[in-house]
This record gives C-alpha cells, sequence and structure tokens, in this order.
C-alpha cells in the first residue's frame, strides 16, 4: 500500500508554524501524518538555521531528506520566504528518487507561487484554491501509482 | 409512425434522475390544475414546444408519437415522451420512438424572456442538468414575428410571475402566440413550458379538433408563423443558444467600458489590488472570487489584461446569475479566444441585421417586455439578486438580435420607441440589489436621461461608457490661477494705486517737480552698502534706478515706488544679519512684481524717495490737488502698513538674532568640549 505525500506548506511568520495546507493520499492515518510533519518541522528549522545567512539558491531550497523512519520519509523544502514543505514518503516506496522528488517540491513550489499571485489570497491563510488541489492531486497520483 | 396507443403507455422510458426531475418540473409548469394527473394546458405545452426551436413538422410528429393526439390531452404520460422526443431531435436523431429509448441530453428549450437570465442558472442547477439556455436574443425576435398582430398586454401579466404558473387559461388559446411569448418572457421554467407549449402547437397544426385542450384554429395560423420564423433564428443562433459562456457583445462593451474605467490603456493590466477592490464589490463570497481569478488569470501575474477581465467578469455575471462556478475555464472565455472573438462582431451584426426589421413591430413586445420586467422584478419571490448586470444582460439579451444592428445610429432611431422601456428598465434596476454601486447609481442617473438617445441594453452599456467619461470629466478643473499679486500687505492698496497710476498716466499727468531726484542718491549709498543677498535685488533696484532717474516719472508713480522703497531701505538699513532673514521673503515678491509691471517698476525703483519728501512734492502740486490728496492718503496709509511690517520684521530680526548667539555660544563651547576630549579617545 502506498502512503504517500502529505504535504503541508507551513507558514512561519512571527516564528508560528502552521499547517496551511495538508493532502494525504491515501487518506487513513492521516493524524499520524500530520504529527509526523510536525515533528519534522524541527528538523526543517534546524536546517534552515544551519544554513545560516548563506545565499538562497535553489539547492539550498530543497532540503532533501529530513530524516528517515521506520518507515517512512520525510522530504523538506523551504521557500525563500520561510513557507515550508514538508513531504512524507512511505518507505516501501522505493521508486521515488531524488529528481522526483526535488521536480515535485518544484511544482509546488510554482502552485504556490500562483496562489499568491492571487489578489483574494491573503498570505497566511489556507489554502482553499481548486486549482492548487487539482495539481497536488494530479501529482499524488502520478507518484503513487 | 407507430400508432400512439401501442407506443406510448408501453413505453417504458429511461428517465435519468435529472431528467425525471426536469420533466416533472415543466410538466408542473404545464398543468393547469394541481391534479397530478391532470393534463398540462395545452397552451402551457405548445408554448414549452415552440421553445424548443425545433421544426413543426417535428413537433407534429412529436406529439403524434407521444400519443397527446391519440388521447386528446397531454397527460403526463404523454407529456414525458414528448419531451424526450424533443431532446432526440434536438440532438439530431430522428423523430421515432426508439430514438428516445436511448440515453438523451435534456430537451432545450430557448428562453425567450427579457429577463430569463434571472433563471438562467437556477434550474440547471437544481436539476444538474444542462437545461441549457440560449441567449435571448433571438428567441425574442421569433417571439416578436409570432406576435405580429396580436395584443399580447393582457395576458401577459399573469403569467409573468417568476414562479411560472402555467400561462394559461384556456381562454388563451386565442393567445397561444401570446402565451408563447410568456413562456419566453418567463424564467429558466419556460423551458419546460416551451415544451408543452410545442406540443400544443403542434397538435393544431396537425389536428384541430383532436386534442380537446386545445383551442382556437385562428391561433394556428400564427404559430405555424411563429415556427416558421423560429426556424430561421434557430439555424442563426446555434452558435450561441445554448452557452452561457459565451459573451455577448453587449456585455463585451460593457466590460470593456469598465476596464477603461480601471485602467484606461487596453493593452495594459490592471493589477490584482485594484481588480479585487473591483470585483469584491460584487459582492461575492471571496473563496469564489479567489477561484475565478484563478479561472480568468491563465498567466497567473497577479494581473489581468482585457481578455482576462473580460472573462473574470463573466464569471462573476454568470454566477450572480446562480450558475455553478467551472472547474475549468470555458474555452469561450480564454484569453485567446477572446482576443480573437473580438473580430467578430461584424458577422454577429450581420446575422442579427435581419431582425432589425422587427423593430417597428415589436413596440407591443417591448411593452410586455417591460411590464415582465416589472413583473418579475417586484416579485419578491425572485430570490436572485440581481445585479446590474443581470438586468442588464437580461435586457441586452433580447435586445442583441436588435442592437447587433452594425449602425448603432439606427438603432437609436429606430428604437426610440424603447425609452419606455428603458425607463423600465431603470426602474427596475432600482429595484434590483445595487451590488456594483458605483455603477449602478450612476447607471440609474444615466438612464433616465439616455434614455432618448440609446434603445435599452444600450442604456446600460452607454451609462457605463457614460460613466467613465464621468469620471474622466471628475478631475476637476484646477482652481484658477493666483493671480500674480503683490502678497505684501500693501498690496492692494498698491494695486489700486497702480490701477490709478496708470489712469493717470493716461489723462496726461505732468511729472513730478524734480525735487525727487536727489533723494535716490542718498537712498542708493546705503542700499549699496548691503550685504550680499540685499545687494543682490539692490543691485538690480539699483541698475533700474540709475536709467530711471533720468526718466520723467508721474508723480503718482513716485508714490508707490516710495512706498516700496522705503520699506527695502529701511530693512537694508539694519545689520547685515538682519536683513538676511527679511531679505528673501521680500525678493521673490519684488521680482514676481517686477515683470508684471515692468515699466512701472522701473519708474518706481528710480529714486529712493523718502516719504517726506514725495510729501511735499505732492503737496506742491497744485493743479491736481485734489487727486493728489487722495492719493496722498492712500499712500500715507500704505506707509503706515509698511512701517508696522517693518517694526515687526525688525522685533522678529532681533530676536533671532539673540538666537543666533546663543547658537554660536553653544556650538563654541562644544567644540572646546571635543578638543578637551580629544586626546582622551586617542587613546
Amino acid at each position: 500500500m502506498e502512503r504517500i505525500a502529505l504535504l503541508s506548506p507551513v507558514c512561519s511568520p512571527r516564528l508560528q508554524n502552521y499547517p496551511l495546507y495538508i493532502r494525504s493520499v491515501p487518506t487513513e492515518n492521516e493524524l499520524k501524518f500530520h504529527y509526523t510533519v510536525h515533528t519534522s518541522l524541527d528538523v526543517v528549522d534546524e536546517k534552515i538555521s544551519a544554513m545560516g545567512k548563506a545565499l538562497v539558491d535553489q539547492r539550498e531550497l530543497y532540503l532533501g531528506l529530513l530524516y528517515p523512519t521506520e518507515d517512512y520519509k520525510v522530504y523538506g523544502y523551504v521557500t525563500n520566504s520561510k513557507v515550508k514543505f514538508v513531504m512524507v514518503v512511505d518507505s516501501s516506496n522505493t521508486a521515488l528518487r531524488d529528481n522526483e522528488i526535488r521536480s515535485m517540491f518544484r511544482k509546488l513550489h510554482n502552485s504556490y507561487t500562483d496562489i499568491m499571485c492571487n489578489p483574494f489570497y491573503n498570505p497566511g491563510d489556507c489554502i482553499h484554491s481548486r486549482a492548487f488541489d487539482n495539481m497536488v492531486t494530479s501529482m499524488m497520483m502520478q507518484y503513487v501509482k | 409512425m407507430e400508432p400512439g396507443a401501442a407506443a406510448a403507455p408501453a413505453l417504458l422510458l429511461p428517465l435519468s434522475e435529472a431528467e425525471q426531475q426536469c420533466y416533472a418540473e415543466l410538466f408542473a409548469r404545464c398543468r393547469p390544475g394541481p391534479a397530478p394527473e391532470a393534463a398540462a394546458g395545452g397552451s402551457g405545452v405548445a408554448e414549452l414546444f415552440r421553445a424548443s426551436q425545433l421544426p413543426a413538422d417535428a413537433l407534429h410528429q412529436i406529439t403524434e408519437l407521444c400519443g397527446a393526439k391519440r388521447v386528446g390531452y397531454f397527460g403526463p404520460a404523454q407529456f414525458y415522451v414528448a419531451l424526450k422526443l424533443i431532446a432526440a431531435a434536438q440532438s439530431g436523431l430522428p423523430v421515432q420512438l426508439e430514438s428516445i429509448k436511448s440515453e438523451l441530453p435534456l430537451p432545450r428549450f430557448v428562453a425567450l424572456k427579457n429577463d430569463s437570465e434571472m433563471r438562467y442558472g437556477t434550474p440547471a442547477e437544481i436539476h444538474g442538468a444542462k437545461c441549457q439556455i440560449p441567449h435571448t436574443a433571438l428567441d425574442k425576435n421569433s417571439f416578436k414575428r409570432a406576435d405580429e398582430g396580436d395584443k399580447l398586454q393582457e395576458t401577459k401579466s399573469p403569467p409573468m410571475s417568476p414562479i411560472g404558473s402555467p400561462p394559461a387559461s384556456p381562454s388563451s388559446y386565442q393567445r397561444v402566440p401570446l402565451s408563447y411569448g410568456y413562456s419566453k418572457s418567463r424564467s429558466g421554467h419556460e423551458q419546460k413550458h416551451g415544451a408543452s407549449y410545442e406540443s400544443r402547437h403542434s397538435a393544431h397544426q396537425q389536428d384541430e379538433s383532436a386534442v380537446g385542450n386545445y383551442g382556437a384554429k385562428s391561433a394556428h395560423g400564427q404559430l405555424s408563423r411563429s415556427l416558421s420564423a423560429e426556424k430561421e433564428p434557430q439555424d442563426s443562433s446555434s452558435n450561441y443558444s445554448d452557452d452561457p459562456w459565451r459573451i455577448t457583445e453587449e456585455q463585451r462593451d460593457y466590460y470593456l467600458n469598465q476596464f477603461k474605467t480601471l485602467q484606461p490603456d487596453l493593452n495594459s493590466f490592471i493589477s490584482g489590488t485594484v481588480a479585487k477592490n473591483f470585483f469584491t464589490k460584487s459582492k461575492l463570497p471571496i473563496p469564489e472570487l479567489s477561484h475565478i481569478w484563478e479561472l480568468s488569470d491563465v498567466d497567473c501575474d497577479g494581473a489581468l489584461t482585457l481578455a482576462e477581465f473580460c472573462a473574470a467578469f463573466h464569471l462573476i455575471v454568470a454566477r450572480k446569475n446562480g450558475y455553478p462556478l467551472p472547474d475549468k475555464l470555458p474555452e469561450t472565455l480564454l484569453p485567446d479566444y477572446l482576443q480573437t472573438a473580438s473580430l467578430k462582431p461584424i458577422r454577429d451584426c450581420a446575422l442579427f441585421d435581419s431582425y432589425s426589421e422587427s423593430l417597428p413591430v415589436s413596440q407591443q413586445t417591448r411593452d410586455f417586455n417591460r411590464t415582465e420586467l416589472e413583473t418579475v422584478c417586484e416579485d419578491p419571490t425572485n430570490s436572485e439578486p440581481l445585479i446590474l448586470f443581470d438586468v442588464m444582460t437580461s435586457v441586452i439579451e433580447p435586445k442583441t438580435s436588435i442592437e447587433e444592428v452594425s449602425d448603432k445610429s439606427a438603432l437609436i432611431q429606430a428604437a426610440n420607441s424603447d425609452d419606455k422601456q428603458a425607463l423600465k428598465i431603470s426602474t427596475t434596476a432600482k429595484t434590483i440589489p445595487k451590488e456594483f454601486q458605483h455603477l449602478a447609481v450612476k447607471t440609474v442617473a444615466h438612464e433616465t436621461n439616455t434614455l432618448k438617445a440609446r434603445p435599452r441594453s444600450r442604456s446600460y452599456s452607454s451609462t457605463s461608457i457614460e460613466d467613465a467619461m464621468k469620471k474622466g470629466e471628475e478631475p476637476p478643473t484646477p482652481p484658477p490661477r493666483p493671480q500674480k499679486s503683490h502678497s505684501r500687505a500693501s498690496s492692494l492698496d498698491l494695486n489700486k494705486i497702480f490701477q490709478q497710476t496708470t489712469q493717470a498716466v493716461r489723462s496726461g499727468w505732468l511729472p513730478p517737480p524734480p525735487a525727487l531726484p536727489p533723494r535716490p542718491f542718498v537712498s542708493q549709498v546705503p542700499l549699496v552698502a548691503n550685504t550680499e543677498p540685499a545687494t543682490q535685488p539692490k543691485s538690480s533696484y539699483v541698475d533700474f534706478r540709475v536709467p530711471e532717474q533720468t526718466e520723467q516719472v508721474s508723480e503718482i508713480e513716485l508714490h508707490p515706488q516710495m512706498n516700496r522703497v522705503p520699506p527695502q531701505i529701511e530693512e537694508s538699513s539694519p545689520t547685515k544679519k538682519e536683513i538676511l532673514p527679511t531679505q528673501p521673503p521680500s525678493k521673490p515678491i519684488r521680482r514676481k512684481f517686477r515683470p508684471e509691471n515692468q515699466m512701472l517698476e522701473n519708474q518706481e525703483l528710480s529714486p529712493t524717495i523718502s516719504v517726506t519728501s514725495s510729501l511735499p512734492a505732492v503737496k506742491s502740486h497744485h493743479p491736481v490737488q485734489k487727486q493728489s490728496s487722495k492719493q496722498k492718503r492712500a499712500i500715507q496709509t500704505a506707509i503706515r502698513k509698511n512701517k508696522e511690517a517693518n517694526a515687526v520684521l525688525a522685533r522678529l530680526n532681533s530676536e533671532l538674532q539673540q538666537q543666533l548667539k546663543e547658537v554660536h555660544k553653544e556650538r563654541i563651547a562644544l567644540e572646546t568640549q571635543l578638543e578637551q576630549l580629544r586626546p582622551v579617545t586617542v587613546l
């Protein structure tokens, strides 16, 4: 069974990390995913601070494998505006390579910027965009199969 | 054709959920009584059938097949079969009973009412069906043709209720075309009525006596006429008949004008915030607006081009009308499509040219529509909040066929009769909740003003244009520039004096006696001795003075000079520093004044004559003593004012001097401190 991709761009203004968007396929054990994401935030923060004031380029936006746990891997990605994307992938899914994860994050980032272009979206709101949902769904379907 | 007896009862129609709902509603509309088994009202059925825009013979066939002819009325079974047959016919299938056994889209009934768009989406949404509502333009045309020669007014009011009560009393038989018009004018439910009407109509045509409810044969001819008329519009309107996502020309013009109000350059963008504020006025919920934005901003740049703006606007209009928002932008709203579509209007106009001739005949129908609108709009059960656009689109659509004549001016002339309707539209517009406040208010006001100039739907677009224009005119004309005048206290007097001076000059006054000349030299000395800032204006004065001394100056002209010069002199007399604060403010004044009254100034500047010296000079001039005394008094008051100003400035001067000294002391103290501390900091 493939369990993949609990995505949550987590915005951190004022040092508050709260999820803007969470999605998981399939949808059982969602709570566990939430917990995983939340705990992984610490790792993300650690990585960000470790980078210090380093130049921010694409490479460093992708944080790579945050940590592997029993049966899943967590990948992280942070944008220039400190919005964090966290992806939890089932460990049994070995087909997913680093490149693919990167490309997924890039797509997520692009979709997120599209959302930001929408004047009706206030940064910090939860994301309800249908286009974003569709993109995420298609992406997850593509990789979960 | 199979005999209806065998067909209708034995036919097990596979009706989908949506179909069942749709048909049930249509049937409910058509039947006169509450009894579920009662037959559908003949007129309603006939209208409905006609609204399906099928050719007459097809409708005949349908009526035969469904068994209404046989049993003599439209029972529920017959009605449903008829509807299904209509759907089949509209899908292009032959009118046979076999064709209806398959899955078919819902039958489409042309919405012919002016405010049909009010119901545009509601039935569609309710049923989740694709009861497509074509633009009313063509239907109206066909309706008008059908109503040629008919007086519709009386029967129109009752069925106007948007709830869609069945239109007819049996007496409306003769008015089948009228009730046909009724159904057309009614909102979305008219679709259902249309079917019933059509069936009636076809029943008429095939066998007047066959169906009990069917009636007046006199209506027959009219119906056939109307049907034949329908064919014509139907063919040409097939492109536009059922696409709510297609922007009509009037709508496009309206959007264009709205775009202009936000961004005058049509090739440029509307920024996100501007668009957000604008669309927020539509009072749609923010998530929906957000979705609309996502759909319409194709390039995701946070700004809307004209095409994107039109698409967004259209989506808002549609949403307001009750249409559900699509998940994907319909192709007719794609920016590419819209941009190419902007070239289409000519073609559309040509299509609709044929309908312009129906204009003169359409008086009655117009009145009908007007009353309809009134009734409908006043109906409290009309729950859909209509934005101005709705009314506009509703108004526009029936007019589209008329309006699309490429030459709008011709329409204006032809549509003068529409003024009343436009007036009514404006009243209805008032009743409609004004979501777009900025537009609505002005539109209403404009409508009453522009009725004569524009036909109904035009009035909306014209009002929007006028709104845009008005906004353009709104920047008030800048206040008239302040005249260059002397801003000093004595300016008024001086001005008056100058005026008098010029008059005096003209009157040919003799120059003042030569007692004046020595003075300027005396005053020149202190002037020359002034500091640099003072010398600047002074030197100019001096320069002027030198040549002017040789000039013959009228006495009066000298007076104002004297008035001005003494203050100058007095100002220059204090210490240099004191002059500094006072000189700059006076400099520009004098300079400004100079170009205006160059001649006068030249003359003024000439001798720096003291007041006292001038006075005797004035007094010595006997012949014009009266005038001179008046002037003298004026001059004296001016002098007094100058002196007061002087005193004030002198006080100010001294105070500033004090402050300056204190500041100097502080500075010196700080400098010494710094020097004392310096060796310490070096370590």
